[in-house]
């Protein structure tokens, strides 16, 4: 692996609490400064998954875009990159190379792998967790490097059983990284959505195949751009104390809390993939023994660390302290950090956004206004533009500063998958601390 | 009474070439360095065992691996003393960060002069920036310029006048702008053979606390000599306007308060002066948004043996009246001019016990009593 960039963690928090007071929130962000952008780290490996299941032949031109899309991301592979292509149908199956392994990127293997491209048909049903399964055994003899694939669906996982899907998920989890993305309006969010969730990548609709190859490029320049694979973020917590949970809130929301891999005396590791020049925040929440008034304590002692393999010693990267002391200044110890509070916001809209969504399928559009209507208000609040923008597609805003809003009757399944795939994508908070 | 003599008996040491100095010198005689810094707290022990859950896992922030809890700093408790000649304490001070605040915004500083002791307590504005520096540098550069001051034989009130004021200058100078200004109160008192002279602004207080007659009689004076009420060598004060002997154990100084003010004007009691919610809010200050600083300055003579208490709020708020901190001590047995640092330990487990609120600093100073008499 070549240079690494300097990583720096810094905690936001108000750390006074009120006497008997024992829950602490911070929002600890992490950065990568100085990364090389140039530069590639030796050991990376990228894996495309294109769905050619029968319906992606329903336009024809789904599975055209796709193709193409495909076509461009392996154009965007670095000399030396370790790659494969696969296609999924009921099982999963060689494109390039025609065996089972990752070859090198070169002039030569790139041209090859865009002509067997070129030859795809598409046939038969949609197994995903097949698919994943043939990734990560491309995957299993190079877990030092940075490890990517990308997953493109049109369509429901109805060729197996979501058990199967899920054991693939617990099996290929920690072992490579997962963009998916979802062509059409046919696929279901939700699903998608656990799949990249489980493999910390991120989940996006491309309602036109047209935007396919644009898409691929950038999460292949994104892969490409990342400096360590496999960072994690470290917590340690005082004896007693309890981590309630990890969410990452930027650049989307995501709960970690249950990835948690115990690393040590009163320490857990989650996992966070790998990390190019890019910054990304977490809102952690722990609760600690109240203390007397006066006491200062370290309530969480957070790390970035490339954890070592079996008997090997972490890395850290960074580490930053979250703190609690408590005070009888009543005014120091009921403060909310903005930061905090802009975050707890993001967290909720995501939540709301998807339940009102849920609820309208369902025709319970009482509570589908009330969700959506408090998801119009709470991104006005974060000045969320991109959520506002997408909600604007599924209702009428009357006040968004109340949150008053009426149901569109007629929404385009599109806009609204794409109001849902939005709706874990946060914003940082206006800078008005400088 | 003077059990304790056997703690601690910390050394002085040139702070420049570190080769053993004595009270009372005025420059250390291996180096030349001028001497009469403020003795410096006694570097606390390296911590091994957390303060709170006793785990030995401290790490190098500070903090308990097991528990997570800040260990104390330094300043959160301390205790100087200031030994003589035959082995007693000239003076003895304590210093704690109390239950409320999260660190020490007091600052004490104690030193030798040739015929006598200069103590200096200040207390950090809360509502200041950075009161603790404020505080510190006030102590330190009173200290100091007083120190100096005596040694050259000047008088004791210009001397505290003008060591008040240069701790105001510096002070003023540790702000970075005139909306951020640090600051702090002042109190100095600085004993003689048979003297005690006093320079405040603030609410920081000096209380007179005579040695009580082991019986009921008179005080017991008789190995003081009251004919030799002369202040000392250093010259006879000028400004003997304000001077008057001492007698009962009464309070030196007149606080720099809106309290103040009410009792003045006989518009409240002291007591209920004391309850209400402006109490604390002083009316003078060391500090760059301070205006012209206006030492309050006094001299009073001692014929008979005593200590002289110099204070923070953090004790008198608890033990306002003279009389209380006399029964406090008399309650633990202690005589204030032979045990000094018994009786600061004493008045700080007092303040602390009863709510610590604010920080407390105590010095007590021993005067016109047979143990701490000087060679001239």
């Amino acid at each position: 692996m070549s240079e690494q960039p300097q990583f720096g963690i810094t905690v936001d928090q108000n750390k006074s609490l009120p006497e008997g007071a024992s829950e602490v929130h911070a929002i600890v962000s992490v950065e990568a400064a100085g990364a090389p952008a140039a530069a590639a780290p030796a050991g990376a490996a990228e894996v495309i998954i294109i769905d050619t299941s029968g319906s992606m032949s329903y336009p024809d031109s789904k599975l055209r875009a796709a193709i193409a899309a495909a076509q461009t991301a392996v154009d965007t592979l670095r000399d030396g990159v370790l790659f494969a292509v696969v296609s999924g149908s009921n099982t999963a199956s060689m494109v390039f190379p025609q065996t089972p392994r990752l070859v090198p990127a070169d002039a030569g293997s790139r041209h090859a792998a865009k002509a067997a491209l070129k030859a795809l048909k598409a046939a038969g049903g949609t197994a995903i967790g097949s698919w994943l399964r043939l990734a990560d055994e491309l995957f299993d003899p190079y877990q030092d490097g940075i490890r990517h694939a990308i997953l493109l669906t049109d369509g429901k996982n109805q060729h197996e059983t979501p058990e199967q899907l899920d054991a693939a998920l617990a099996r290929c989890s920690g072992r490579f990284v997962c963009d998916c993305r979802g062509v059409g309006t046919d696929w279901e969010v939700a699903e998608l959505r656990k799949v990249s969730s489980a493999l910390l990548g991120s989940v996006d609709i491309v309602a036109d195949p047209r935007d396919l190859v644009a898409d691929f490029q950038a999460m292949t320049e994104a892969a490409m751009g990342k400096a360590v694979a496999d960072v994690a973020l470290r917590v340690w917590t005082p004896q007693n104390a309890r981590l309630r949970f990890v969410k990452q809130v930027m650049p989307s929301v995501a709960d970690l809390t249950a990835r948690r891999a115990e690393a040590g005396p009163q320490a857990g590791d989650y996992p966070l993939g790998a990390w190019g020049a890019e910054s990304r925040d977490y809102h952690i929440c722990v609760e600690v023994p109240a203390q007397p008034v006066g006491q200062e304590l370290r309530a969480a002692w957070v790390k970035l660390v490339v954890p070592g393999g079996p008997g090997q010693e972490a890395q850290v990267l960074a580490t930053g302290n979250v703190l609690a002391r408590w005070t009888d200044d009543e005014a120091a110890a009921t403060k909310i950090n903005p930061r905090v509070a802009h975050y707890t916001g993001q967290a909720e809209l995501a939540d709301v956004i998807q339940q009102g969504l849920q609820a309208r399928k369902e025709g319970d559009l009482a509570t589908a206004t009330a969700r959506l209507g408090r998801a119009v208000q709470l991104a006005d609040e974060a000045g969320n533009d991109a959520i506002t923008a997408a909600l604007r597609k599924v209702v009428d805003v009357e006040d968004a500063a109340t949150g008053t809003v009426r149901l569109k009757r007629n929404v385009d399944k599109a806009d609204e998958m794409s109001l849902d795939t939005t709706s874990t994508k946060t914003v940082r908070t206006r800078k008005k601390e400088g | 009474m003077t059990e304790d003599q056997s703690v601690k008996p910390a050394e002085l040491a040139c702070p420049a070439c570190g080769e053993p100095v004595y009270p009372g010198e005025g420059f250390c005689e291996a180096c030349g360095r001028r001497l009469g810094d403020g003795v410096a707290a006694p570097a606390p022990e390296p911590v091994r065992a957390c303060a709170g859950c006793a785990a030995p896992a401290i790490d190098a922030d500070g903090y308990c691996e097991r528990c997570g809890l800040r260990q104390p700093a330094e300043r959160d408790h301390y205790e100087i003393e200031l030994p003589g000649p035959n082995g007693r304490l000239l003076a003895a001070g304590g210093s704690d960060r109390g239950k409320r605040y999260s660190r020490n915004e007091d600052a004490l500083a104690l030193a030798a002069h040739p015929t006598g002791v200069a103590a200096v307590v200040c207390d950090g504005v809360g509502s200041s920036p950075t009161p603790h520096e404020a505080s510190a540098k006030a102590a330190a550069t009173g200290a100091d310029e007083l120190t100096g001051r005596l040694g050259k034989g000047e008088d004791f009130e210009a001397a505290t006048r003008a060591a008040l004021i240069k701790a105001a200058d510096a002070v003023a100078a540790l702000a970075p702008d005139p909306d951020s200004a640090p600051s702090c109160t002042y109190v100095s008192a600085v004993t003689g053979p048979r003297s005690v002279t006093v320079g405040w602004v603030g609410d920081s207080r000096v209380y007179w606390l005579p040695t009580r007659p082991a019986g009921d009689g008179p005080r017991a004076g008789a190995e003081v000599d009251t004919a030799e009420l002369a202040i000392g060598d250093t010259g006879a004060s000028e400004d003997t306007a304000d001077s008057a002997a001492l007698g009962p154990a009464r309070r030196l100084t007149d606080d720099d308060s809106w309290a103040a003010i009410m009792v003045e004007r006989a518009a409240l009691t002291e007591a209920e002066a004391e309850a209400h919610p402006n109490a604390h809010v002083i009316t003078g200050w060391l500090g760059a948004d301070a205006g012209e600083v206006a030492p309050h300055v006094r001299t009073f003579t001692v014929d008979g043996p005593g200590a002289v208490l110099v204070c923070s709020d953090g004790l008198w708020n608890y033990l306002p009246q003279a009389e209380a901190l006399v029964q406090a001590l008399a309650d633990a047995s202690l005589d204030p001019a032979g045990d000094p640092l018994g009786a600061v330990r004493t008045l700080v487990r007092r303040a602390l016990d009863a709510g610590g609120r604010d920080n407390i600093t105590v010095a007590v100073i021993p005067v016109a009593h047979p143990h701490t008499e000087q060679p001239r």
